[in-house]
């Protein structure tokens, strides 16, 4: 094969994996912040998918257009489900928070499965075929599209937290949660936020993910698996680690599908996976070590 | 008597800060030894370094004659070094009679032996009565006594107390106290401590070593240390000897 | 040794135990076949939740992707009969071994690179994940398109082949769940099993006490995966057909686990209650629904999620302490 070749799947994957990112970052924030694993992540990114779809089919409404709302959706879904059930076990062990997760991801997948089928569903946008040509490049419009999205959101989000009161006060309660109590910070109030903003992230990159990716309830569990190995290999706690190990997730993957057979392309993520856990816990740009 | 512990030149630092600086002494056997000093002195990082939380940076720590330092904690508590935690750290849904039969059965190989030799030390401690309760429901002094149980089980021949009188009425503290004494009297137990409640230091100590800043300003017998100029200034304060 | 055993336990209990011991004696001359069927999952789970339980409840591990070893038991045994002709109780001996030492290499992995809690939980699903799609790539188990176990008319049952009647499979498993129970609790009195406890409850309290907390943690993965397999075996054999989709999918993993949870992690009894009543209660949604004429494919998943998550939120510690409080039975082995 030519280099032309591994060079246009290599570009696509970077993209790709920028959005992959922008739904890893949803998972580190939370994490960083609330100290709370997200194992309904993916779970999370499959219903704002499906809103979308959903929109799409009814009304022509493309994702992109429709990332906002949808975001905008996710952010109170994620706010509520902190603030009402999973504010009370932030004291209890990590294991009972887990499982917690767990019971919610398993009901969202099965409800998903009750309302939508089992069968793949997608959007086919007008300038779903197109590509641009740059140089020897070339690029898919979608993938294009998505990426870039991906880099504006994420960008807003690190201006969020930069330069706005509520983000500054959200650092802080991730740096020094009793210092923030003291200070007078509504901590509650903050970690509901936060768990909002990392539900919008996730919906936006539903909106995303779903011009290159076809959706079905089963693809849930499969995001959060992916998230929690961006999330890892990038550094938990990390947001430029979690866009860096989105773009090397997503280059592996498709190289590795590109190389071998598609489906193995799942077995390089866990390789990296066992690999990070084992000899980096912390991640790539990781700064608290593991546990 | 011989040195039961050895202690040459050990120091550590964390990232720049030199927590402990190239402290030396050794504990006699069947000797009750007290490190003192100000928060912060590096007496728990010395603690740490001879039960094997992490090894020195520099240094040798030597018991019964063979080298320990680096070692793991749980294999320099098969060689008879026991030790408490300054905030106590019972198995909380266990009663307390399991916790000590955790400890119990280091060296023994059926749980009923081992039972035997938690009542045993349990009596001693004056936990028996309380044996069958949840560990996490008892009093401070209760978990801080079963806290010495449960290190007392393993059959230690050093001791080590990490600031086991904290946050103790004195009328807890001489209880404490009497019952080390008479362990050190009846069975030869060597105990290192740290203390800051003088009272006890006072009561127990045979030999004192002062900390400042991670390096050893003062050491010998408790009546010499506690008038030297250097520990007066930096840690007892006048009144303390008044 | 019996009394060790049977130390702590009330007449009241040992009573309650042998009533219930004799009614499953019983059930399937009772039972339907559907009954049965339902009766024989209950007893599948209840076992591998034994297994799992080992982990959890009593080395405090977590352990997301436990239908990995029951995957490795059911395929080598069901590809050395399918090849080989070798019979399962044969094919058992290699069989645990090979989930034994899967368990022994994630378990060395995990502890002596200090992987742990929920990070020890992602190994776990990773790993089950990787084995799911190697098998998919795995010609000498038939990859994707399944492994088929020869089925002959069963005639008599064959004991030794485990072909046969439902029936025979519900004892087998039976027995293998009254065992595991005996074991469990005769564990929980060792030596190993208080250690055990010392290291869920506190590790590093357990290390300064002496526990070689490597040795003993490594000890509770390769017996529980060991134990999972033989479930695994079974699996294969009265299923008679394994796709790695299926086997080793999360969501099995998954259903590994709801049992003890909701009966209550680290009791005895616990994943036995859990398994009977997600498994019967499951069964008996699925049923009301199929005769109202709606099929929900996911009807049973969501109701597992909504019972994981009342209990989580309600009862941590699991449907079982609270049941023996009420009938009378004080639990004094937590």
């Amino acid at each position: 094969m030519s280099a032309d070749v591994y060079l246009n799947v290599a570009v696509g994957g970077i993209l790709t994996g920028l959005v992959y990112g922008l739904m890893a970052l949803g998972l580190s924030v939370i994490f960083g912040v609330v100290r709370v694993v997200n194992f309904a992540h993916g779970e999370m990114m499959t219903i704002a998918m499906y809103i979308a779809v959903t929109l799409f089919t009814a009304f022509h409404l493309d994702p992109l257009i429709m990332l906002v709302p949808i975001a905008a959706v996710m952010f109170a879904f994620g706010y509520v489900l902190q603030k009402r059930l999973i504010n009370p076990f932030i004291t209890r062990p990590e294991y009972s928070q887990f499982l917690l997760l767990v019971a919610v991801a398993i009901i969202i997948v099965n409800l998903l499965l009750i309302a939508f089928g089992p069968d793949a569903q997608n959007v086919q946008t007008s300038y779903g075929y197109d590509s641009f040509q740059i140089g020897p490049l070339i690029v898919d419009a979608t993938k294009l599209y998505a990426g870039l999205a991906a880099i504006v959101v994420a960008a807003a989000l690190f201006g969020f937290f930069q330069y706005t009161r509520p983000g500054t006060a959200i650092r802080a309660c991730a740096d020094n949660y009793t210092g923030a109590l003291v200070v007078g910070l509504d901590v509650k109030h903050l970690y509901a936020l936060t768990f909002g903003l990392g539900a919008a992230c996730v919906g936006a990159a539903g909106c995303m993910l779903l011009l290159i990716f076809d959706v079905t309830p089963a693809v849930g569990p499969a995001y959060t698996l992916l998230a929690f190995v961006i999330v890892i290999t990038g550094g938990l706690g990390s947001m430029p680690g979690a866009l860096i190990g989105g773009v090397l997730i997503g280059l592996t993957e498709a190289m590795a599908g590109l190389l071998f057979s598609p489906s193995a392309k799942s077995m390089f993520a866990f390789g990296i996976l066992v690999l990070v856990l084992l000899f980096r816990p912390q991640g790539i740009m990781g700064k608290r070590t593991a546990s | 008597m011989n040195a039961l512990l050895s202690v040459d030149g050990v120091s550590k630092r964390f990232r720049g800060l030199v927590a402990v600086d190239r402290v030396s002494f050794e504990v006699p056997e069947g000797g009750i030894f007290a490190v003192i000093g100000p928060n912060g002195a590096g007496k728990t990082t010395l603690f740490n370094m001879v039960s094997g939380v992490f090894p020195p940076d520099a240094g040798t720590i030597a018991f019964a004659g063979e080298r320990i330092d680096g070692l793991p904690p749980d294999r320099i508590c098969r060689r008879g070094v026991g030790r408490t935690f300054q905030i106590v750290r019972p198995f909380p849904a266990l009663s307390v009679e399991d916790n000590v039969i955790v400890g119990a059965l280091l060296h023994r190989r059926h749980v009923s032996d081992a039972r035997s030799h938690a009542h045993e030390v349990l009596r001693r401690l004056d936990l028996h009565d309380k044996r069958s309760q949840r560990a996490s429901s008892l009093t401070l002094p209760d978990r801080k006594r079963l806290e010495v149980a449960r290190a007392l089980a393993t059959d230690p021949k050093l001791l080590l107390l990490d600031e086991v009188m904290a946050g103790l009425r004195p009328t807890e503290t001489d209880r404490i106290v009497a019952i080390l004494k008479g362990l050190n009297r009846e069975t030869g137990l060597t105990i290192l401590l740290i203390e800051h409640v003088m009272r006890a230091v006072m009561a127990l100590a045979s030999h004192i070593l002062v900390l400042h800043h991670g390096a050893a300003i003062a050491e010998g017998l408790p009546e010499q240390v506690m008038r030297e100029r250097a520990v007066i200034d930096s840690y007892l304060g006048v009144e303390a000897i008044a | 040794m019996i009394a060790a055993l049977t130390e702590g336990i009330s007449r009241r209990a040992a009573l309650l135990l042998v009533a219930l011991l004799a009614a499953l004696i019983l059930a399937p001359l009772f039972a339907g076949d559907y009954l049965l069927t339902v009766l024989i999952l209950i007893l599948y789970f209840a076992y591998i939740g034994q297994a799992w339980n080992i982990m959890m409840g009593f080395a405090g591990q977590l352990s997301l992707g436990h239908a990995l070893y029951v995957g490795l038991g059911a395929y080598t045994a069901a590809s050395l009969y399918v090849h080989f002709g070798i019979g399962p109780w044969l094919g058992l001996l290699v069989a645990v071994p090979v989930a034994a030492l899967a368990g022994a290499f994630i378990g060395f992995l995990a502890f002596r690179f200090r992987v742990a809690g929920v990070y020890f939980a992602i190994l776990t699903i990773a790993v089950a994940e990787f084995a799911r799609v190697g098998f998919d790539h795995l010609s000498w188990t038939s990859g994707s398109s399944g492994l088929f176990l020869p089925v002959k008319q069963y005639a008599h049952n064959d004991l030794w082949l485990l072909r046969g009647h439902p029936a025979m499979f519900y004892y087998i498993l039976l027995a293998a769940t009254v065992l595991a129970v005996v074991f469990c609790r005769a564990l929980l009195k060792s030596r190993v099993g208080y250690f055990w406890l010392a290291i869920r409850e506190d590790e590093e309290a357990a290390r300064s006490a002496g526990i070689d907390v490597f040795r003993y943690k490594m000890i509770a993965v390769v017996i529980s995966a060991a134990m999972t397999s033989f479930a695994g075996v079974i699996y294969a054999f009265y299923y008679n057909n394994l796709f790695p989709e299926q086997v080793f999918h999360i969501s099995r993993s998954i259903e590994i686990i709801l049992g003890p949870i909701v009966g209550g992690i680290g009791t005895l009894f616990g994943p036995i209650l859990g398994a009977a009543l997600l498994t019967g209660l499951a069964e008996t949604l699925t049923a009301a629904l199929a005769a109202l004429g709606i099929d929900l494919p996911g009807a049973k998943q969501v109701f597992y999620g909504i019972c994981l998550l009342l209990v989580i939120t309600t009862l941590p510690d699991g449907v079982w302490p609270w049941v023996a409080k009420r009938i009378g039975l004080g639990s004094r082995s937590k």
